[in-house]
């Protein structure tokens, strides 16, 4: 008998074998669907915050550095001390770096704050409104929606003229069209020259979605005369990086004037401390959960052993008959394998059942989707199980001595 | 579960040809189940040797075994041993599925066999639907459907009230004219005199061989 015949034989008989015991199948299966659902959910979770995270952290860039007071990452009191005394970074620094760049594309000094914003009768409270020149767009990696971004002219003091965020836009204009529309923040009003294209995931959150962008002259004016700036600077080419890091660094301390033995009194950020930061946390979480939601399905998987080995008892006179009929021990040992399977996978598919609209409502608090890769996973571990926790069932049945078997009662 | 080993069977030297219709007998505890086995080639002899048709069963493994028993013997049971929950058709058809024979093939054949030991109106209904006799009918079908060399019986009517017992060996009757080698084990003299040939096993010799006058 082929190995595609004793399949199919395998898969009837196993499907007669559930039927007969629905009740017993069904409690069996319930172990194995709470592990499913709850490893499936927990592999959404993981996977869609990994998702979006990167998404966002990427829509910044990853050719970017960040030139700070503090370091995004502080680690002691001390530390954080340390940093609020060191010098502000001034706009001065950021022409000079400008200037005197030769491995960076663009500067843009930065400054941020919140403030709210008002359209006719609307308002948004507690909006990000950033100050900063045009290269802020090559920077920050934006692209324009409708209209268009700030120009150099308009950054060296020109118009009153702002670019708004998508969701700021949507907050606050509903359906109607924001460009050329005036809108107020603070005491001055603002033309919407520009709309920037909405990137989601954590960049909704209080990230370039939500934020309006004005000319820093009309920032100090409008929101905070003294502001402290970030300079971010976009390097030329990636492979550089960290050319540009020490060029950037060595160019910053000259300017400050420090000594050869003194600490930096700045901070270069990147990226990459954000990513490494998310991609441990993330790691932890993961394995932890993953081990969790895994130990339940080790549960069900011990649950299934413990149901076949009375299936296979229950059966020992048939194994017999079986044997006595002509049925080799591989025979008798995919019977079973193949009920343990069938029973998991009947249960990864109620579980996928259950899993899909949960996912559904969970996207609701955080991104996540149920990929077809994940379900087929899902689907392969259920059966996997199967298989690992039916072999020592199976193998039992698949060694009964025939007229051992037989004499069962 | 004794340290002391025993011999069911000893110094047993037997041969039977082919068309013959033997019955064995003997007390319980005399060894006729231990060499039912062995010629049912369900259990290897610990020592000697077992021919089947040429074939040395005694030096074979558990899967040439079970393969050898697919080909060669069909079994009726005291208890009938049908699957419960398949149905006539499919419990004749099992033997062939093993053999390997495809679908529409062994159907033909299943039902064939059902209508040659008269149950051909039977053919869908389960075990727990159908009366010992059938059962046992369902069974000899069974036995038959790979045409085997040997029909092994054990207790054939043991289940049975004497009229269906009678039916029953009334159908071994027919077989064993047809040229069915059949092998039927017995306690009861009157099952074992419709054979051509009585063997009798006591404390694990062969005490007589004798053949069966009419």
């Amino acid at each position: 008998m082929n190995f595609f015949t004793e399949l199919r034989e395998g898969l009837s008989i196993s499907w007669g074998a559930i039927r007969a015991n629905k009740l017993r199948s069904g409690l069996t299966t319930l172990g194995i669907v709470i592990g499913i659902v709850t490893v499936t959910l927990m592999g959404t979770a993981i996977q869609g915050l990994n998702g979006s995270f990167l998404k966002s952290v990427s829509s910044i860039g990853a050719d970017v550095l960040f030139v700070d007071r503090a370091s995004w990452f502080i680690h002691s009191a001390q530390e954080w001390f340390a940093s609020r005394k060191r010098p502000a970074l001034t706009l001065a620094t950021a022409d000079a770096l400008e200037k005197q760049l030769t491995l960076a594309a663009a500067v843009a000094p930065v400054a941020q704050d919140n403030a709210t914003v008002k359209y006719k009768k609307r308002h948004s409270a507690g909006v990000p409104i950033v100050g900063t020149t045009e290269n802020y767009q090559i920077t920050s990696g934006l692209t324009v929606a409708s209209g268009r971004f700030l120009t150099a002219g308009e950054c060296r003091g020109g118009r009153p003229v702002c670019v708004m965020g998508a969701d700021a836009a949507t907050n606050l204009f509903l359906n109607e069209p924001p460009v050329g529309q005036k809108i107020t923040i603070g005491p001055h009003q603002f033309e919407v020259v520009g709309v920037l294209e909405k990137l989601g995931g954590f960049a909704a959150d209080g990230g370039v979605d939500d934020q309006v962008i004005i000319p820093l002259p009309q920032y100090t004016q409008a929101i905070e005369d003294d502001p402290s700036y970030e300079i971010q600077v976009k390097i030329s080419r990636l492979d550089q990086m960290d050319d540009a890091r020490e060029e950037l660094r060595t160019v910053l301390r000259r300017l400050r004037h420090l000594a050869p033995e003194a600490p930096d009194n700045f901070a270069i950020n990147q990226q990459d401390q954000f990513l490494e930061l998310f991609h441990q946390v993330a790691g932890t979480i993961g394995v932890v959960g993953l081990f969790i939601t895994g130990l339940s399905l080790f549960v069900g998987g011990i649950g299934i052993m413990n149901i076949m080995f009375v299936s296979v008892a229950e059966r020992t006179r048939e194994i017999g008959v079986r044997k006595a009929i002509g049925a080799k021990r591989r025979t008798i040992l995919l019977q079973f394998l193949i009920e343990a399977a069938c029973i998991c996978l009947l249960g990864g598919g109620i579980a996928l059942a259950i899993a899909w609209p949960a996912t559904l409502l969970l996207n609701k608090v955080m991104p996540a989707t149920l990929s077809p890769m994940i379900a087929g996973l899902a689907l392969l571990v259920a059966m996997l199980t199967g298989v690992v926790s039916g072999f020592l069932p199976a193998w039992r049945a698949a060694r009964m001595n025939p007229v051992d078997a037989l004499r069962n009662e | 579960m004794g340290a002391e080993t025993v011999h069911a069977l000893r110094e047993v030297s037997l041969e039977i040809q082919k068309g013959e219709y033997v019955a064995i007998m003997g007390p319980s505890g005399s060894g006729k189940s231990t060499l039912m086995n062995l010629l049912g080639c369900l259990d290897t002899p610990t020592g000697g040797s077992y021919e089947l048709n040429g074939l040395r069963v005694s030096e074979m493994n558990d899967n040439q075994l079970a393969e050898i028993r697919n080909r060669e013997i069909g079994f009726i049971f005291q208890t009938f041993n049908l699957l419960p929950r398949s149905d006539a058709l499919r419990n004749v058809e099992l033997p062939l599925i093993y053999a390997g024979v495809s679908p529409a093939q062994r159907r033909q054949t299943a039902l064939a066999t059902l209508a040659s030991v008269g149950l051909a109106d039977r053919v869908h209904h389960k075990p727990n639907e159908m009366s010992g006799g059938q059962r046992q009918r369902v069974a000899v079908a069974r036995a038959l459907v790979n045409h085997p060399s040997i029909l092994l019986a054990d207790e054939p009517t043991g289940n049975l009230d004497s009229k269906t017992g009678a039916e029953i060996m009334a159908l071994f009757e027919n077989l064993s004219s047809r040229g069915h080698t059949i092998i039927v084990v017995t306690h009861e003299e009157g099952v074992a005199r419709q054979s051509r040939r009585i063997l009798r096993i006591r404390d694990g010799l062969i005490a007589s061989d004798e053949l069966v006058r009419k």
